[in-house]
């Protein structure tokens, strides 16, 4: 067990880690039934502290969550019933773990056409409990780069903000994920470049001007072209080659 | 019925959540798989305020918390086959849904703006008050007040902000001005310690 994510299980039983993390700590939690039993706990103990909280909603919320249900198909189990003489927990529990075993081992292009069959299928997002359901979940393709075998991490730390690059050769994607950035200047843009071998700097895309607490964007490029990214201040709207030195750059090595 | 003596044995179903009068959520949940749209709404009665005042608190503007909870609400319905009484209560498994859709809504870019008009209206010195007052409504209340109180200062305010506050351990790092990468181990020091303080199973 990896003692480092093993220390991530509280702030996720709490919702409080960035997709990132969050991504890495299920990875490692759909093989590690020590976390899956942590998480549960400390979730157990998260919901006490709710006692106090309980409002009644408006009362037209009834209605409305009672019509719509009718419109929605309640999914099946998530594992199939245990053969007869096999209905023991621990034989249930060993049933999910494989299931978990095969989903881990999907290619990318599966998880890419899952996904978009699951986003036919789903109506807003799924809490993913690796334990608990064998569909594949909704993918974004942050997450799908995120969780790809060959995923790379690149982080740095600037001023109390981090930037995060996650790079998928396999899926030729990269992503940017960057925690408490502060807005660009008035009439100023953050910019991402891609580096080719070469070190010519090739844009990749535009951050959102405001400030935000999380931002996450899927970089414009065949990822696995290059050997680099930088991000650096640019005239809103962006510049076709960078005209400022980079306020960060990262190497893929 | 028949299938569902297979999952009876050893699951005390109702949980700590049943109280006697109260109808069994678990038993709820499973009807509700099955399409019993009846079942669904006294599980909704059952939880409703539980569910919505979580989201309140977390996402604080009503109008979104309603949206949110009804969310939350669709989900239990298309998944609640997905419940799984070995890995937690049914309450504990609603409510996560729950929180999860509600952190999802503060941390999206459209709610940020609304939200923190609202935040600045609210110091967070009385957010710790309210939930102490709340608490103390009862005994259950108290308890937890107690055990709140076991904690140190920080694992009590990194707890808040990440779960209350919908915060990343990155941010309640520096809210409470505390090294990046500690907030996440005084969240988990805190929780566990409180779940040993209630007296919970590990």
């Amino acid at each position: 067990m990896n003692a480092d994510i093993h220390g991530l299980s509280g702030a996720y039983a709490v919702d409080a880690l960035d997709d990132v993390e969050r991504a890495e700590f299920e990875r490692h939690l759909a093989q590690c039934p020590e976390c899956q039993a942590e998480v549960e706990s400390l979730r157990a103990a998260a919901v006490e502290l709710t006692r106090g909280t309980a409002t009644p909603p408006p009362a037209t919320l009834r209605a409305s969550v009672l019509g719509q249900i009718s419109t929605v198909r309640p999914l099946p189990p998530a594992n199939p019933l245990p053969d007869a003489g096999d209905t023991t927990d621990g034989a249930r529990t060993g049933a999910g773990v494989v299931t978990l075993e095969s989903r881990r081992r999907r290619s990318p292009l599966t998880w890419l056409v899952a996904a978009a069959a699951a986003a036919v299928l789903a109506i807003g997002g799924l809490v993913w409990s690796p334990w608990s359901a064998d569909e594949p979940e909704q993918l974004t393709a942050t997450e799908q780069v995120i969780r790809a075998k060959d995923a790379q991490r690149f982080e740095k730390v600037i001023d109390g903000a981090k930037a995060t690059i996650v790079r998928s050769p396999s899926l030729g994607k990269a992503v940017i994920i960057a925690d408490n950035m502060p807005a660009a200047p008035d009439g100023k843009d953050f910019q991402v470049w891609f580096q080719n071998p070469d070190g010519e700097m090739v844009s990749a895309g535009l951050m959102p001007h405001e400030a935000r607490p999380t931002v996450s964007m899927v970089l414009n490029g065949d990822a696995s072209k290059f050997t680099g990214a930088g991000i650096t201040v640019e005239p809103a709207g962006g510049s076709p080659a960078p005209t400022s030195e980079p306020i960060v750059l990262f190497e893929f090595s | 019925m028949v299938v569902m003596s297979a999952f009876s044995p050893g699951h005390p179903a109702s949980g700590e959540n049943a109280a006697p009068g109260q109808p069994d959520l678990g038993d709820l949940l499973r009807a509700s798989a099955r399409g019993d749209e009846q079942a669904f709404a006294e599980l909704y009665d059952a939880t409703s305020a539980r569910l919505y005042g979580l989201v309140l608190r977390v996402v604080r503007d009503p109008a979104q918390s309603e949206e949110v909870t009804q969310e939350a609400f669709l989900e239990i319905w298309r998944s609640c086959a997905r419940f799984d009484a070995d890995k937690g209560s049914p309450m504990s498994w609603m409510m996560t849904i729950a929180h999860r859709k509600a952190v999802d809504r503060v941390r999206s870019a459209e709610a940020a703006t609304r939200r923190d008009q609202t935040y600045e209206r609210t110091s967070r010195e009385r957010d710790y008050d309210v939930t102490a007052e709340q608490a103390e409504r009862d005994l259950d209340g108290q308890r937890v007040r107690r055990a709140m109180e076991s904690l140190t200062e920080t694992q009590r305010g990194a707890i808040q902000l990440a779960y209350f506050g919908g915060y990343t351990h990155t941010e309640v790092a520096a809210l409470l001005g505390i090294p990046l990468g500690t907030a996440k181990t005084r969240i988990r020091d805190g929780l566990i310690r409180l779940r040993d303080t209630l007296g919970m199973q590990s």
